[in-house]
Order: C-alpha cells, then structure tokens, then sequence
C-alpha cells in the first residue's frame, strides 16, 4: 500500500516539477501562469485590459483568416441547399408578397398616425443610428454562442449597442475592441432581454436556451400565451427601443414522467442565427421634437 | 541548394502538423454548424493533446498548448486562462499516464482519457460557474463530453498512421 502511494507520488513529481529535456517550459510553471492570467484578467486594470485587448485583436483576424476555407464549405453547402429549394420557396414568396402588399399599406397608416400621436402628448421620438458591422467569426460553440464583429471603439461602437439582421433583433454587444466588437446572441443561455409579449402586450423575460430558440420567463401562470404571438422588444431597461420584433411564440411536445406529454413554449427567432453575415450594430437616442 | 531547403521545409511541416492543427482548430473551432446536426459537438483539442501528450510528448510543446488554450479563450469567449490551465491539466495527466504505463493498451488509454476528459470538463465548468458566474447547459455539456470520448478512438487511428509514417514505430 505504501509502495503504490509512494509510486503515485513520484510519477506526479516526474509529470509535474521536473522540466523534460525537449520541452522549454515547466508543465506546473504554465499552470500557474495560466491561473495568474485568470485572476489577473478579473480584475480592472487599464494594462491588462488594453494587453487583452490586442490579444483578441490578433486572433480575430488569426481566426478570420483560418475559417476561411471552412466558411467556403459553409457558404458552398447552404447555397447548394438554398437551390433545391428555390421553386418552393418562389411560389410561396409569391404568395405571401401580395398579403404583405396590403399588409404595408395598413401598416403605413398606423405608423403615421402613431408619429402624428406621440407629436400631439408631447412624447419622446427615438432616433437611431446605424452601423454596419460584418460577422468575422460565427462560433456557436456548446458553451456560447456569439458573433465577433467587424466594428469596435474606433467606430464608435459601444457595450449594450442592439444588433439587428434586417429589423430583427439578434442581439447586443457584450465586449468591444478597438477594431472587433463580441455580440451575445440571445440565444445564449446568458442572454436575458425585457420583451413584450403582443397582441395582449404581456411584459416578460425573454431567456436564450443555449439552442437555437429562446424561452419566455417571469409571466403570471393565468397569462394566456398563444402560439403564434410575436414578441418585440419591451425598452424596459433602456437597453433597446421598444419595439424590435424578436420572434413568435410555437409549442413543443415534451414527453415527461409515466408517458404524459407536456406542450412546453418556446420563442423561434425570426433571424436565422447561424446564416449571420452582415448585421447592423444600433444604438438608440431620443429625439426631442 | 534549393532543393535541400525546400524539402527541410516541408519536412519541418509535416513533423509540425500536430501544433498547426491545434492551432487551426482552436482558432477555427470545427463546429458543423451549417450541418445543423444539434446535439453533435467535440472537442478536437482534447483528444489531440491527450493522444500527442501521451504517445510523443516531445511533438506538442507545452508552451504551444498554453498559447492555443489562450487562443480558444478569445474565440469561445471564456475568461483568459481557463482553456490553457485545462489543456495544461490534460498534458500533465497523460504524461502521469505515460510514466505509470509498462504495456500501452488502446483500451486502458481510452478509459484513462474518459477520466481525464470527465474531470477536467468538471472543473472547467465549475469555475465557470462559481467564479464566472456562466450559464451552461450541461446536458449539451455531457454529450460533447460523450462524442469527445467516442472520437479518441477514430482520430488515434489516424494519428498512429501518421506517426508510423513520420516518426516510425511507436517505443511506448
């Protein structure tokens, strides 16, 4: 017993405090070094942010340049994908354009006389301005999913900026470099975003799943939440104007104890989060007119 | 003249080619998204840095292994360090493995590497969590954990056809 103890001890002692001939550093000289970084990096010093800062700098680009042949395979695959599926997709554009057609036109009178309204009760108009960023790097690893930016402080970006694709909601940004920028998907499970829930203009939590949906927390359990409702934007928080569609609400089947089933609501997002290539990075200001 | 050097080159590469794939693959982080196969992920580092640590440590210096951790952090987007102090971690237990080891055997170094996977995943995600403060889904979590552990066997294949070819038969 003694023996296979000692023998234990002796092989770690070999693994980890003595310096192998072809290896340049100590194992436990690194390990230490790598928890120095992890301590050091959470604290708030202008040195270690601006050192990490050209660090992500350096391997955004490094990254960039590696994921190229795997983005061509990417793109290749989806454009490939994307063709089998032209002519259904055609017929019902077609269809679904004339509804919208008629749609707009609705739509455009409200608009006006939601502006003409808000002019009369004296309420704030927000303005927004706009910047297009592109998506350097797309990991949605197991563990976060976000997309590295093409845009940081040198244009202006700035931490808790909304990303849009088109008009949809995307996400924000959570870390800003000089030249790159990291925005938080919200369908990371970190991402928790006020939302109203319409029509009934329900206020709720909308909570990424780590999937490609998102989950409604923090509602009164007798709030009738329908399939099909569209969630926007709450502006609880001032983080973001109120407004911004998100995505609509659908009802998945889970099978949980003795056979039973359950209907378990989920948020599908109107914008496909792994087809990300040029976003809009917003940031919102009231106007006073 | 040329000659010669164009063939050190080449050779330097290809007895390289362990650190540039670990390198392309922290920095490129083969994820099969566009697959949208949804609950199939690895981790391609691990079993690299295992197998390599283990069979011919001299291949993946550990100061490579340190700035590729470093590497994935800024990618993945985890706090600076963590990736590095796990792959270190992973290089000191398959080094403990190589001394304590008389006869390699396939399937004790696979049962090994699932020990070593489970442990250092574990402690990645409790200091995630607990200093921090990341949500994870560790169902997600589990199942990486699973197809890293199944893929050790598939891609050892393939690395002991390579090292055979590069650096002839295995000594341990």
């Amino acid at each position: 017993m003694e023996t296979s103890r000692d023998d234990f001890v002796i092989a770690v002692r070999s693994v980890f405090l003595k310096r192998n001939n072809k290896q340049r550093f100590s194992l436990i000289g690194l390990i230490f070094f790598s928890i120095l970084l992890l301590i050091l990096g959470s604290f708030n010093y202008p040195i270690i942010n601006y050192t990490k800062i050209v660090i992500k700098e350096i391997v955004y680009r490094a990254s960039f340049i590696v994921s190229g042949p795997e983005n061509f395979v990417k793109n290749s695959y989806s454009n490939i994908e994307s063709h089998f599926k032209l002519y259904d997709e055609s017929t019902n554009n077609k269809k679904k354009l004339q509804e919208l057609k008629s749609q707009k036109l609705k739509n455009d009178f409200i608009l006006y006389e939601n502006i003409r309204l808000k002019k009369i009760i004296d309420v704030y108009l927000i303005g927004s301005k706009e910047i297009v960023a592109k998506v350097l790097i797309d990991k949605q690893s197991p563990f976060l999913k976000s997309v590295v930016l093409s845009k940081g402080s040198k244009n202006k970006i700035k931490l808790g900026m909304a990303v849009l694709d088109n008009n949809y909601l995307v996400g924000k940004i959570v870390e800003v470099n000089y030249l790159t920028s990291r925005a938080l998907l919200l369908s990371d499970l970190n991402s928790k975003i006020p939302v109203n829930i319409e029509p009934g203009g329900i206020q709720s939590i909308l909570s990424g799943t780590g999937s490609n949906n998102g989950i409604i927390q923090y509602f009164k359990e007798d709030e009738d939440i329908e399939d099909g409702k569209v969630i926007y934007t709450s502006g609880s928080g001032g983080i973001f104007k109120e407004g911004i569609p998100i995505g609509k609400i659908y009802s998945e089947e889970i099978e949980i104890t003795n056979g039973k089933k359950n209907n378990n609501q989920k948020v599908a997002f109107f914008s496909n989060f792994s087809q990300l290539r040029f976003v809009k990075i917003v940031s919102f200001s009231k106007d006073i007119n | 003249m040329f000659e010669w050097e164009k063939k050190t080159i080449l050779k330097k590469i290809v007895i390289n080619i362990p650190i540039l794939l670990l390198l392309i693959s922290v920095l490129n982080e083969f994820d099969f998204n566009y697959l949208e196969l949804k609950i199939f992920s690895f981790n391609f580092p691990f079993i690299l840095i295992f197998y390599w640590s283990l069979k011919k440590s001299e291949v993946l210096g550990y100061g490579y292994v340190f700035i590729a951790g470093l590497i994935n952090d800024v990618v993945v987007g985890f706090p600076l360090g963590i990736s590095s102090f796990c792959y270190l971690l992973i290089c000191g237990f398959a080094s403990y493995l190589r001394h304590i080891t008389l006869r390699p055997n396939l399937l004790k170094d696979w049962i090994f590497f699932l020990f070593t996977i489970s442990v250092i995943n574990s402690l990645m995600y409790s200091l995630l969590v607990l200093f921090f403060s990341f949500e994870l889904d560790y169902y997600k979590l589990l199942l990486n954990l699973f197809f890293t552990f199944l893929l050790y066997v598939l891609f050892g294949y393939f690395f002991g056809i390579y090292h055979r070819l590069v650096f002839g038969r295995m000594n341990v």
